[in-house]
């Protein structure tokens, strides 16, 4: 049925424009992001002025703070930032889950009446959107502690009574909640919580979106309760989009930098308390006078690892259990079918 | 009888869903004061003057707007550390050429994996699944000695080339060819004698405006939102290279911004642009966002 003209296009090669198409990305990928990356090794290996190399002295450094005081001051900042970021993401993470897993359950359920579902999701989406940096000078003046001068939540609190006015100085006592240790922390997991939730709500409703609904309908004709639903139908279903969550969050925790690095009262140092891998990291390499260049290598990598074990663990949860499931049976049936063949003699029926 | 023991159960049933439905909605009311108070608040202390912000909370609207406007675009103090005009124009510079880059490029080699048949594709593809995970924060070390060596900090550069390279948008421009663009139509273009970059340009950009507008719209605020990078690579931080959000870092590192009317302002003027885009296009904002949950 081919025509002439469609059987001479079909003998020609287009393998060539496969690659112009996908040359400038990988280009571009090659000498922005591979070569960086190679360069975070190189530099991880060298001192800090990047001039000779050095062997393992970073990493000793860091993790096992050799090289006397200054050495046990690098070992010491690095594993502080590490619990911080850990605390923050785990601070952030589990508010973060609970809230969006429950709304998502509820504006999917079909039976409840609520008005203005999609308004609701539109705000709940906003603060996502806004500026990092913004948010982060935005709460700095928000939750201001300074005696005199509160910001607007310890004015609210003191309206509220919960923080006390002296009659004769006027002075407030407020709550920390920029130089206290536990108050910060939760002022930058609110932040965190306050951007995500709505985010990961969008992208579990659409999951649960995708459960087949006679699933849903069945349960309800056999008279299931809400409660037994989520628990029966929705959460095991869920469970690969969960996963991925978890690991995209903890990933995207690793990298938590903007907040923690703005939200401080000293304008040039930040809080001991919110450090973060990233900030340490950045600090070394951002350094104007005396980069540390090798210390920030050596502590990207590290990062790097630990980020690669994680997309490992998300790569296994994640992949595709029937496609692996249909190619074990495939291999069955065509086992099967040689021997029955044999077994009749080369015949096939 | 029988009549009598179906009802109640039902009625029952109803008035469980409508107390529940009435809570939930109340609820989901708290969490938008939430959502809105902080946002809410900046927008009412924008229009009001210092001593009454340090002074109590309120949730009227000041009348100092127009002198803290003054103070914010006039005062030697306030416009040499915070310039809005600059601000935008910068951010808009680099952001719109970002944006154009990284539909344009991710839209061309999700095509040119999905139309021909190379030795390469799958290991292309392949090496483009795995490196969308590798964080920023990872790379930037070594990038910015690179950057140093070329001579290239402080300049855009740096900023707007690397979006080319965006590999988790031709991740979802894949996606989406592989659901709604037929091979056939490639073939039929060759039959009538168009070229192959005309074919990607006049008809599979126009087929797949859908996908290019989502990712716009992600890639625009991915951008505008950034502080890391511009902040990493505009070494010397000069004022008059400064994006927005690295401006709005600087009123919390000086202290000659003292008048809160002022900080309140410059705040809600860097955040302004953003939600004016997001009050627009929100509806489709929504609606990418759940295309981005469906991936696995």
């Amino acid at each position: 049925m081919a025509s002439a003209a469609q059987r001479r296009i079909k003998s020609i090669s287009y393998a060539k424009y496969g690659y112009i198409f996908i040359l400038p990305f990988f280009l571009v990928y090659f000498f922005f992001q591979f070569w960086p990356l190679i360069n975070t090794f190189i530099l991880s290996f060298q001192d800090n002025a990047g001039e000779k190399f050095i062997g393992w002295d970073n990493y000793k450094t860091i993790l096992f703070a050799a090289g006397g005081r200054t050495g046990k001051a690098v070992s010491k900042n690095f594993f502080l930032s590490f619990k911080n970021t850990v605390i923050l993401w785990v601070g952030n993470f589990i508010p973060q889950i609970a809230l969006s897993l429950s709304l998502a359950v509820w504006f999917t359920e079909a039976n409840l009446k609520i008005p203005g579902k999609g308004f609701f999701k539109i705000v709940m989406y906003l603060p996502n959107i806004i500026t990092a940096a913004s948010v982060a000078v935005l709460f700095l003046q928000l939750c201001g502690e300074a005696e005199n001068t509160p910001g607007a939540i310890n004015l609210l609190l003191s309206k509220l009574g919960v923080v006390s006015q002296d009659a004769v100085s006027g002075k407030y006592d407020t709550v920390k909640f920029i130089t206290g240790m536990w108050q910060s922390r939760f002022v930058v997991m609110f932040i965190q919580t306050w951007m995500w939730f709505g985010n990961t709500m969008i992208m579990l409703m659409s999951g649960i979106q995708g459960i087949n609904p006679s699933l849903f309908e069945a349960a309800s004709i056999d008279g299931a309760t809400a409660g037994q639903v989520f628990r029966k139908i929705t959460l095991p279903l869920l469970s690969p989009i969960m996963a991925y969550t978890l690991v995209t969050s903890m990933i995207g925790g690793l990298q938590m930098f903007d907040i923690p690095y703005l939200y401080h009262k000293d304008p040039n140092k930040i809080s001991d308390n919110l450090k973060t891998v990233a900030t340490y990291i950045y600090k070394y390499f951002h350094d104007q006078t005396a980069p540390k260049m090798g210390f920030a290598g050596a502590a990207s990598v590290i990062l790097f690892i630990v980020t690669l074990v994680l997309g490992c663990i998300e790569f296994y949860i994640t992949r595709d259990k029937d496609e692996i499931a249909k190619k074990k049976q495939r291999k069955k049936i065509a086992k099967q079918n040689k021997l029955e063949s044999k077994q009749f003699g080369g015949f096939s029926i | 009888m029988s009549k009598t023991t179906f009802n109640e159960p039902k009625a029952d049933y109803t008035a469980k869903l409508k107390i529940k439905s009435t809570v939930l909605t109340v609820w989901f009311i708290i969490l938008t004061i939430i959502c809105l108070l902080p946002i809410y608040i900046l927008v009412v202390n924008a229009t009001r003057d210092s001593t009454s912000i340090a002074n109590g909370i309120s949730f009227l609207p000041g009348s100092n707007l127009g002198k803290n406007i003054d103070k914010l675009f006039k005062d030697v103090n306030y416009n040499t550390v915070y310039n809005v005009w600059i601000g935008y124009k910068n951010s808009l510079l680099i952001t719109g050429f970002s944006t154009v880059f990284t539909v344009f490029f991710s839209a061309m080699t999700a095509y040119g994996i999905h139309v021909y048949d190379f030795k390469l594709k799958e290991i292309s593809y392949t090496v483009i699944l795995l490196v969308m995970m590798v964080p920023m924060q990872v790379t930037s070390a070594g990038f910015v000695a690179f950057m140093l060596k070329l001579h290239l900090t402080d300049t855009y550069w740096p900023l707007i080339i690397p979006s080319i390279a965006a590999p988790a948008v031709v991740y979802f421009m894949r996606s989406y060819m592989k659901s709604s663009f037929p091979l056939d139509i490639v073939e039929a273009a060759r039959i009538d004698g168009c070229s192959e970059f005309r074919t990607f340009v006049s008809i599979a950009i126009p087929m797949m405006k859908p996908a290019i507008a989502v990712q716009a719209i992600f890639a625009f605020i991915a951008s505008w939102n950034n502080f890391y990078t511009p902040n990493m690579i505009l070494i010397s931080s000069k004022f008059k290279q400064k994006t927005l959000p690295m401006m709005v870092s600087a009123i919390q590192a000086s202290d000659k911004f003292t008048d809160y009317g002022a900080i309140y302002l410059a705040i809600a003027l860097s955040i302004l642009p953003i939600v004016i885009v997001y009050v627009a296009l929100s509806r489709f904002i929504i609606a990418g966002v759940a295309l981005g949950g469906v991936k696995e």
